[in-house]
Order: structure tokens, then C-alpha cells, then sequence
């Protein structure tokens, strides 16, 4: 396989992901017996006809298959279908969530991101400094502690020290603030989750970053670099930087599903209305189109995502550029 | 050598744990789903060596407690100093008091069961789902990934394609679609193997790409092309010749990846879909730990999460000494990159 076929390898091998995980969850949906209008045929005040009027109207009663041709039909017309427990379109309940979820996945991969590359150089040009020994422990304790387990310690802590608001989005004063202040608010919601979220990324990428950095730096241009009196922070941040920050973006595609996955459970667990909790109640409640949708909307995510990380890996890695060939 | 000491506490530390979820039956002083309503949310009990007048003593004792009753419907529990209890072999267990006192070494949870026995029978579940789970996820990407890189051609393609999608799928979106489409009245056996079934299920893609790399160059080698002139099977193969050289790579990630198998499980359990009560896991015994009011008061109910932290670390320090130590082989020409 030549290396022009791995352009948007990744982009590509997600784009079926958009098909197929509907598809997944409409099977899956199916095991279970009964859906979400068992709970109304349960109520004496709606009649079992308009409770079959329903469900003839959803095609609730038709094979699998034939169901999922009726709703990706609608899908085309950009129809997510309708949410039974919101009783609103799903579309308008997604957008906001996806936002949400958007944000807090950014904010929490970039800071991530950037301390990690930075504190890895910094790790792997002093690697008997106090800085990397304290960073090691750091990354080792991020690894081993479960995400909704460091969500509830935060929380308590927030609880018994206050400062930080416990969960949720916005304040209940919300929108009496100004502007400034509504911007304010929402960051401070979204330093727990998105440092719950973040910690786990930067322990990988830190390690990662040092592994390459350390590698990079046994090589012969950065000695010759070093003879011709080149500045030690110009070849770390430079030289070394550019060199050992491909694997990064390379994986950064590899590690979307993790990242999506992470930003549920801590959304389910702080309460930050995104995809991850609204999938959680839509499941409980059988609500198909919106687990569905949800479903569609994460997996666009991902796609964007690859399409996103593929580029900037062409950005960085100018070898792969020039379709020469990258690092093996 | 720093590495090296590390790796041994680990390895101790799990090695105890694993012993003693076994025997938890002879170790937990008491039984994990005996309730004591007069004594819920009693505080961690002290073991002291000194009494009150500073004389040491060299069976460790402990003050019995008396629950008091306050202003604001709470209970706090008074040390009543003029008894010591001291600790003794009991009568099912290693460790205990006499009857009316109690040894709660973690405290008890709001039903008033303690939380050490319970975390100890909690590990049976949640160890062996993680270490279960695990080895069926590697067995699977193993068989997967090396019929792919043996075989090559279109069955490599697509099987890939298969472990790729896999992997691409995000878990926890798997994880709650399949737990919540399956019916809430499987019993906690059954319930189990789900949960192994599910993140296995998950896991298998990374490893059988791994693997796929490792057997592609693995055939190229010379004593594999030997067994085949030699007439071999492929399975004998695969199993006698190319297995054992992948061998490195598996026992790393079986011990890195035992970890996320516990987080998955204790994420279900803690949200209510996981082992359900009676039963007993790590994940359950957090449910506790939801509610605000009870950790602001009542901190020791974290107990459990501390003890998946250790388990996740010590794991984790294993995994890393594994790897490290086959970094150090691969440079001395035992496995060719």
C-alpha cells in the first residue's frame, strides 16, 4: 500500500461507522421486548387504538430492516424523526447537545494537548529532574483512576470547599447575566468535566511525547545542530517539536472513540448537558429516534474528527505531504 | 532498580489481593450482607497499640463505640474508654473482636455493613471481570490477528476492516445501547459474562491489529518456513511456533488493559446497570457514594473507589515493567522489529 492511498485512511475507514451504527443500535433496540409506547398502553386514559395508531405511524411493528429503510428515507430529507419522551423533533434537541459536547471534548483535548507536548519536551530534555519524576506520578495516577470515580472525588470536594459549582451548565441566574458573564459562568461549569476529561489525554499523550521526544533527541542532526551552536530551547521547540509530534497526530484519530466515549461518562456523571447523557436517558426510556439520532450525531463526530486529524497530520508531517513517505 | 522495587510491590500488592478475594470467606471479619441498622455509617474503627495511661500493648485493641443520637437527626458514634476490645482470631475469621463491639476497619455503608468485607468479597467480581475479560479479548484478537497476518490476501482485508470498524465504534455508546437493549431481569451470573462478553467484545480490535504486524513478519522467518517445509499444520503452527514469540506482547496488554475492563464494569454497575445488589462489586458498592449528603459526612464510603485506584495502579506498574523489560529484549536481538 503506498503511502498516497493513506491520505484520509482514516476518514475513510470511519465513514462507514455512519451507516452501520444505526444500524447496530436499530437491531440492538430490537431485542429488547416492547418499546417506548408499552408505558402509554399502560394508561387507561389513552385508548389501545391511538396507542396502535402510533405505532403504525413509527412502523414499530415492521421487520428491522424495513424500519431502518423508512428512517434513513427520512434521514435524507435531514428528518431525524421524533422524540417520544421530549415530544420535540430530535434534531433540535441534538444541535444544542452537540454543541455542548463539542465544547467541553475541545477545551479539555486542547489543554491537554498543549500542556502534554510541552511538558513532554521539557520531561524528556531533563529526565532526572524533579519535574519528570513528579509528572511520571501524575500520569501514572490519571491512568489508574476510573473518569466517574475522579468526577465524584472533584465534586465532594467542591461540595465541602465550594468555589466551583457542582455540575451542570449554567447557574439558575443564567440568563440575567451579560454577556461577560454568561461566558464566565460557563467556564467555570467546565472546569471539572474538562479537567476530569483532560487529565486522562494528557497522561497518554505526555507519555507518548516523551517516549518520541527522547528518541529524537539520540539523533545525529540534533548533535550536529548542537555543534552549530544552535539555541538548546530553538532544538527542543523546534526541531525536536516538529520531529517527534507526528505519532501524536497520528493517533489523535485512534484515540477519538476513547475521547467520545470519556466525554459521556463524565457528562453523565457532572450532569453537563451533551450526547453522552441524553443517550443515556433515551436509552433508559426506549425513545428510539433519539438514541438513534444520537447515535448518527456520534458518529459524524468521529468522521469529522478523522477527516480533522488527517489533514492536520498532512499540516505537520510535510513528508507526507510530498507523498514521499512518513516515518514507518 | 527503581523500576524493578515498584514492580514487585505490584506484583505483591495484586498477588494479596487476588489471595485474599479467594479466601475472603477466612479474612472478612464479618459476613458482607449482614446489616447492623443501629450502626450505619459508623466512622472506620481505630486499632490502637497504646491505652489511655500510654502502656503498650502488643495485640493491637479497639474502643467499642456507642451511637448517639443529635439534635439534627444525625448519629455520631462515642468511643466508650474505659473497655478495650482486643483483636483476636475469630471464629470464622483471621481478624475480629468480641461480640458486642465491632471491627469496622473501612466503616460501614448506610445499612450498616462493612465495607472492608464487602470491597474484599467486591474484588471477586470485579478482578475477575477484569481479568477474565481480558484474556478472552486477547485470546480473541490474538486468533483473529494471526489468521489475518498468516493467511494475508482478502481474508487480511477483511477481517482488518472488521477490527477496524471495532475499534472506531466508541465504547461507552456500545456499552449502554447493549446493556439497556437486554432485559433488566438476568440474574448477576448472567449478567457477568454480558459485561465481559461487551468490553471483550470491544477490546479484541487493538490487539488483533497488533498482532496482525507481529505474525506478518513472524512468517517470514525462518524457522517458520522450516515447520512448513517441515509439514506442519498450520494450526500447530501457529500455536506451537508463532504464539509463544508474540508471547511479550500479550502479557503487556493483558496487565494494562485488566484495568479498563474494571473501570467498564464499575461504570455499569455504579450507574445500576451492571451486578445489581445483592450481589457485590466494587462498582455497586460506589452507588453509595452518589449522593452528596452521604460523602460529605460520611467520606469512608470511597473506600472502594480507592481500592479499583491501587488495583488500576499496581496493574498499570506491571504492565509498564513487562513492556520496558521487552523494549531491553528487542535491543539485544531476541525479537527482530
Amino acid at each position: 500500500m503506498s503511502r498516497r492511498n493513506l491520505f484520509f485512511h482514516r476518514f475513510l475507514m470511519a465513514l462507514p461507522l455512519l451507516f452501520l451504527l444505526p444500524l447496530l443500535t436499530f437491531w440492538l433496540m430490537h431485542l429488547v421486548p416492547g418499546n417506548y409506547f408499552d408505558s402509554l398502553r399502560m394508561n387507561p386514559q389513552i385508548s389501545q387504538a391511538t396507542v396502535a395508531q402510533y405505532e403504525k405511524l413509527y412502523h414499530l411493528n415492521e421487520p428491522v430492516l424495513v424500519q431502518y429503510g423508512y428512517w434513513l428515507k427520512q434521514l435524507c430529507k435531514l428528518d431525524f424523526g421524533y422524540s417520544f419522551a421530549y415530544k420535540q423533533p430530535v434534531l433540535d434537541i441534538l444541535l444544542s447537545r452537540l454543541a455542548n459536547t463539542v465544547l467541553l471534548t475541545g477545551v479539555s483535548f486542547a489543554w491537554a494537548w498543549i500542556l502534554a507536548v510541552f511538558l513532554g519536551l521539557l520531561a524528556a530534555r531533563y529526565p532526572r529532574s524533579f519535574l519528570n519524576g513528579l509528572l511520571e506520578w501524575i500520569a501514572y495516577g490519571a491512568l489508574s483512576v476510573p473518569n466517574f470515580f475522579l468526577c465524584l472525588l472533584l465534586l465532594y470536594l467542591a461540595a465541602a470547599w465550594g468555589g466551583l459549582p457542582l455540575g451542570g451548565m449554567r447557574s439558575v441566574a443564567y440568563e440575567s447575566f451579560s454577556g461577560g458573564e454568561k461566558a464566565v459562568d460557563i467556564l467555570r461549569h467546565l472546569v471539572i468535566p474538562s479537567f476530569v476529561l483532560g487529565i486522562g489525554i494528557f497522561a497518554f499523550l505526555f507519555r507518548l511525547m516523551r517516549a518520541q521526544a527522547r528518541e529524537i533527541f539520540e539523533k545525529d542532526f540534533i548533535l550536529y545542530l548542537r555543534i552549530w551552536h544552535i539555541p538548546g530551547p530553538k532544538i527542543l521547540f523546534k526541531h525536536v517539536a516538529r520531529n517527534a509530534i507526528n505519532p501524536l497526530v497520528t493517533l489523535l484519530g485512534m484515540q477519538l472513540p476513547a475521547l467520545v466515549s470519556g466525554a459521556a461518562l463524565v457528562e453523565i456523571f457532572t450532569g453537563w448537558p451533551g450526547l453522552g447523557s441524553v443517550m443515556l436517558q433515551a436509552v433508559r426510556a426506549q425513545d428510539l429516534f433519539l438514541v438513534l439520532g444520537n447515535m448518527v450525531m456520534v458518529s459524524c463526530l468521529l468522521v469529522v474528527g478523522n477527516l480533522l486529524s488527517d489533514i492536520l497530520l498532512l499540516i505537520v508531517d510535510p513528508r507526507i505531504r510530498s507523498g514521499k513517505g512518513g516515518p514507518s | 532498580m527503581k523500576h524493578g522495587f515498584l514492580f514487585w510491590c505490584a506484583t505483591l500488592f495484586l498477588g494479596g489481593l487476588i489471595l485474599s478475594a479467594c479466601f475472603a470467606d477466612r479474612i472478612a471479619p464479618y459476613d458482607p450482607n449482614l446489616e447492623n441498622r443501629t450502626q450505619a455509617l459508623h466512622p472506620p474503627t481505630l486499632l490502637h497499640f497504646w491505652d489511655e495511661k500510654g502502656r503498650f500493648h502488643k495485640r493491637p485493641f479497639i474502643y467499642p463505640t456507642q451511637g448517639v443520637f443529635e439534635a439534627n437527626m444525625t448519629r455520631s458514634y462515642d468511643a466508650i474508654h474505659k473497655k478495650k476490645c482486643f483483636l483476636r482470631r475469630g471464629t470464622r475469621a483471621l481478624l475480629g473482636v468480641q461480640s458486642p463491639a465491632r471491627l469496622y476497619l473501612l466503616g460501614t455503608d448506610s445499612r450498616g455493613r462493612d465495607i472492608f468485607s464487602r470491597i474484599l468479597y467486591g474484588a471477586r467480581v470485579s478482578l475477575s471481570i477484569g481479568i477474565f475479560g481480558a484474556f478472552v479479548a486477547v485470546a480473541f484478537g490474538f486468533f483473529v490477528g494471526a489468521l489475518a497476518g498468516y493467511f494475508g490476501g482478502w481474508l487480511d482485508h477483511l477481517l482488518m476492516r472488521v477490527a477496524e470498524f471495532f475499534i472506531m465504534i466508541p465504547a461507552l455508546y456500545l456499552l449502554l445501547a447493549l446493556r439497556s437493549a437486554l432485559p433488566p431481569t438476568l440474574d448477576s451470573f448472567q449478567v457477568y459474562l454480558l459485561i465481559v462478553l461487551i468490553l471483550s467484545a470491544i477490546g479484541w480490535g487493538g490487539v488483533a491489529r497488533v498482532i496482525r504486524g507481529m505474525v506478518l513478519s513472524l512468517r517470514e522467518r525462518e524457522f517458520v518456513q522450516a515447520a512448513q517445509v517441515l509439514g506442519r499444520k498450520t494450526p500447530e503452527i501457529l500455536m506451537r511456533h508463532i504464539l509463544p514469540h508474540t508471547f511479550g506482547y500479550l502479557a503487556v496488554i493483558v496487565s494494562i488493559s485488566i484495568p479498563s475492563y474494571i473501570f467498564g464494569e464499575s461504570f455499569l454497575s455504579v450507574l445500576g446497570l451492571g451486578i445489581q445488589e445483592p450481589a457485590i462489586s466494587w462498582g455497586n458498592l460506589l452507588m453509595e457514594s452518589l449522593s452528596y449528603s452521604v460523602v460529605r459526612f460520611h467520606p469512608w464510603v470511597l473506600y472502594p473507589g480507592l481500592a479499583i485506584f491501587l488495583t488500576a495502579l499496581c496493574f498499570n506498574i506491571v504492565g509498564d515493567h513487562l513492556k520496558a523489560s521487552q523494549v531491553s529484549e528487542d535491543k539485544t536481538g531476541e525479537i527482530p522489529s
